[in-house]
């Protein structure tokens, strides 16, 4: 790897696993603390590597920085709880100078509590996202601000807030007990998966900060389901739906990134790996009795994942929409399921169900009564699309609109 | 909001059952008409769904047997649903499956007090 890929690949990887050990020796409290280390052994290395040279083992040297960092932090508090301090509080709690423990095996259940302790239902779930991207993925402020189109300052204070709350509640970095951990489990998987959708359909123009943020939510989710008190079929359902949904980024987007819709995507550029791999975890996910959203939405991927237009598939795709209804309202799901609904019954049954949705805000709306009415009433369907394209925000969706328009 | 229950009555020898396939299409025809429901973001709630057989229990000691030689149509289902008012419900019930086969709903507003 290239000295200058070196240091920001290194960043992105170590930085979280850093700040999640400080900050689970430390306490949660201390976060800012953990950061800074972090940060500080960072900057050094900048400095020590570009006059020295890039050590042998780049990750041992952060890791070892760190400690002596971390080391030199709590020798000074100790002083000063000790020494400065003396008498105050007779049970003052001071924090022993134990050993900080960088192996794989405490990095990993570290970054795991971390998980919970960041996605927790007392903050916003942008909050949860904004800090996730901070610290779990490493992701810089501006990144951050890029990703949610805002900028820098209004990160760093949301970021503050969401901290400041965390700190109030008294946040344990710990995973929580067997009768907590399917509901606490749930915020974890939806900012796992809002990470992921933030990516996959962000407005942003920045394709490859795009792909990271699906991929760094693929690697979250991975990390639950390496755990065995995380393993459960909802995480693997999840992780299945993003594998068959990030199988198809290649094709999603042409040279000059814009959109190409699913019908008009070349297969051959669909990643036929992660589709296997999307196969692997649903199977793993369908154990137990409990049927998630994830589970629906994993399946539907699937059949998504055959290109062909066959009976069976739209009527597996339209009874799965029903299922997923049936447990979460989405008017997303609506919307689809009146498109799968008319490949399997028709484009007149579909029509009026389209029009009891009555979802007029949304841009889908239109650009699904517009299809629908193609061939039927093309007068109609021109009407539609116009209201679509009165309701499309980015310039992508406007050509899309546009380009339909022009072919009635 | 106002909760309605909804009986689904239909006389059970006209309900196709002779194959799999017919099972399966009347099966898919309840799925559409609740995925169609649930999709306008509709509370609706699927009841259990009832057996042909069952025992009349009176006052005087007798015991029948169904299937109800005297009646032919028989509850075989229900549902509840919240939506504003009657209309709504009637709106809901008019594209039912149960009527594909000469069956009836019958909609009851829920006292809730």
């Amino acid at each position: 790897m290239p000295n200058q890929e070196l240091l920001p690949h290194l960043f992105r990887t170590e930085y979280r696993k850093i700040v999640s050990v400080l900050c689970r020796h430390f306490g949660f409290d201390q976060i800012e603390i953990a950061e800074d280390i972090a940060s500080d052994t960072f900057l050094t290395a900048v400095e020590t590597w570009g006059l020295n040279g890039i050590p042998p083992n780049p990750t041992a040297w952060l890791y070892h920085a760190a400690k002596n960092r971390a080391k030199n932090y709590l020798h000074r508090n100790s002083i000063y709880e000790n020494k400065i301090v003396p008498g105050l509080q007779k049970n003052n709690s001071v924090i022993y100078l134990e050993e900080i423990d960088l192996s794989p095996q405490n990095i990993n259940d570290s970054q795991l509590q971390m998980m919970f302790a960041i996605c927790h239902p007392s903050i916003s779930t942008e909050a949860q996202i904004g800090l996730s991207l901070r610290i779990l993925c490493g992701f810089g402020i501006e990144e951050i601000a890029g990703a949610f189109l805002t900028n820098k300052e209004t990160i760093n204070k949301r970021l503050y807030r969401a901290k400041e709350k965390l700190w109030d509640e008294k946040i344990k970095i710990e995973l929580p007990g067997p009768s907590e951990i399917d509901e606490r489990l749930e915020t974890v998987l939806k900012t796992v998966y809002l990470l992921f959708n933030e990516g996959y359909y962000s407005v942003s123009q920045n394709e490859t900060l795009r792909k990271d943020l699906c991929l760094e939510a693929m690697r979250l989710c991975y990390m639950l389901v390496e755990n065995k008190n995380t393993n459960k079929p909802q995480v693997n359902a999840l992780l299945s739906l993003m594998c068959f949904h990030a199988s198809r980024f290649e094709a999603r987007f042409n040279k000059n990134g814009e959109l190409i819709l699913y019908e008009d995507q070349d297969v051959s550029l669909w990643d036929s790996d992660l589709i296997r791999k999307g196969e692997y975890f649903l199977n793993c996910s369908a154990s137990g009795n409990t049927v998630s959203k994830y589970h629906m939405e994993a399946a539907i991927a699937y059949w998504h994942t055959q290109k062909e237009d066959t009976k069976e598939k739209w009527e597996n795709i339209l009874q799965l929409y029903n299922q997923l209804l049936q447990i979460e309202y989405s008017p997303i799901a609506a919307l689809n399921r009146t498109y799968a609904l008319s490949k399997a019954n028709g484009k007149e049954e579909a029509i009026i169900e389209a029009e009891k949705l009555n979802l007029t805000e949304y841009r889908f709306y239109f650009t699904l009564l517009g299809e629908l009415y193609i061939d039927i009433d093309n007068e109609k369907a021109k009407l539609s699309f116009q209201k679509a394209l009165s309701l499309a925000k980015t310039r992508t969706d406007k050509q899309t609109i546009q380009k339909k328009i022009d072919k009635l | 909001m106002k909760e309605f229950i909804m009986l689904f009555r239909a006389d059970y020898s006209k309900i196709p059952k002779d194959s799999p396939e017919e099972m399966q299409a009347m099966n898919k025809k309840w799925m559409d008409w609740i995925g169609g429901i649930e999709a306008q973001n509709i509370s609706f709630e699927r009841g259990k769904r009832l057996t042909p057989n069952g025992k009349i229990v009176r006052a005087n000691g007798v015991i029948t047997d169904g299937p109800y030689a005297e009646i032919k149509e028989t509850v075989n289902g229900h549902a509840t649903v919240k939506v504003e008012s009657i209309e709504d419900a009637v709106k809901i019930a008019k594209v039912c499956p149960i009527l594909t086969v000469g069956g009836n709903v019958e909609i009851r507003e829920i006292d809730l007090l």
